[in-house]
């Protein structure tokens, strides 16, 4: 059903040029990585502050706010070069069971981080326990985890 | 003996052959060299932006440095170790990639900045630990630090691009020689 919608996105403009350059998908694959570097650190500290180690001394409300901005710019530049690498390959893709499950944890895993986490984190840690704290860290770095595992795996697919 | 015949060598082991020819570990390992760039060049990201004052201003760069160095040097072993094998999996096509060869000049620059930082200016941190943005010989070695491991994940992820490989002649002369590529006399 959604085949066809994912052919025209192949064969759109941006796609066509990526796909023909023989160096482009590299370039932004490349790009592609070091905002995953950006994001893994931005999201590892918060996550692991809530488990109570890393920057354990600072208040994870602080820790929260002052990694926000470079979470915030990594995932647009993760979903600008990720848009842009599937534009080349949309079909390759729609036949990966890894992009799927990517798509889907990046679904779960941006709203859970943004509406979820960050207000957890930052709210008054009289009224939320350690032991939310730590489950919400927990969820964050599964879904991120599926997020990760699941673009690697794209590659290795088809 | 020379590298070469080193790698060559390596590359007949079974181990090596094994790994190459296997249907999910080398992709395995190679996840796990991928992924553990969140936990070593992420935190290693974040020091750096501290050392900018672009991020946890108020938090001393010592606290920083204590807390997520045995992080990174977990995750710097577990780069090490599956980045060691990745090599053994393909040792004669590494060995003579020019991006491979980039890198691991990278890798050492990127300790000498490491070394000249830790045995430099952070050992007076106590001076600066407090300070939103630290002092020039501090932001020096975060960009630094920030261009190099820019580029080792850079060159690292251009060893897959067969552009420059040996066995892909004519090459322009500076390819091969940069690279250690065989070729027979025209």
């Amino acid at each position: 059903m959604m085949l066809p919608w994912f052919q025209w996105l192949e064969s759109s403009g941006i796609g066509n040029a990526i796909r023909l350059s023989p160096w482009a998908f590299a370039v932004i694959e490349s790009v592609h990585l070091l905002g995953l570097a950006v994001i893994g650190g931005a999201v590892l500290l918060v996550c692991m502050r809530q488990l109570g180690v890393g920057l354990q001394r600072q208040p994870i409300a602080e820790v929260a706010r002052e990694t926000y901005p470079w979470l915030v710019i990594s995932w647009v530049i993760m979903m600008v070069t990720g848009s842009a690498l599937f534009l080349s390959e949309a079909v390759k893709c729609y036949y990966s069971t890894p992009f799927w499950v990517k798509m889907t944890s990046l679904l779960l895993a941006t709203i859970f981080t943004f509406a979820v986490q960050q207000r957890v984190a930052r709210a008054d840690e009289t009224r939320v326990g350690p032991m939310w704290q730590r489950v919400v860290a927990l969820v964050s770095l599964v879904l991120w985890f599926g997020v990760g595992a699941g673009g690697r795996w794209i590659g290795f697919s088809g | 003996m020379s590298l070469l015949w080193f790698a060559k060598w390596l590359a007949e082991t079974q181990w090596s052959i094994d790994l190459h020819e296997s249907l999910y570990m080398y992709p395995l390992v190679e996840s796990v060299h991928v992924l553990t760039l969140c936990l070593f060049v992420g935190m290693s990201v974040m020091l750096d932006l501290r050392l900018l004052g672009l991020t946890l201003k108020r938090v001393p760069v010592s606290e920083v440095t204590r807390r997520l160095l045995p992080w990174m040097t977990v995750g710097f072993i577990i780069m090490v170790i599956t980045g060691a094998a990745l090599f053994y999996a393909i040792p004669v096509r590494s060995y003579q990639s020019i991006w491979f060869r980039v890198k691991m000049v990278m890798l050492a620059l990127a300790g000498v900045n490491a070394w000249i930082f830790h045995s430099g200016i952070h050992k007076r941190v106590v001076d600066w630990d407090l300070d939103a943005v630290p002092p020039r010989a501090a932001r020096v070695a975060g960009v630094c630090s920030l261009m190099l491991w820019a580029l080792i994940v850079v060159s690292g992820r251009m060893i897959a691009y067969n552009w420059f490989d040996c066995d892909k002649q004519p090459q322009p002369h500076w390819v091969n020689v940069a690279a250690g590529c065989e070729v027979p006399p025209q």
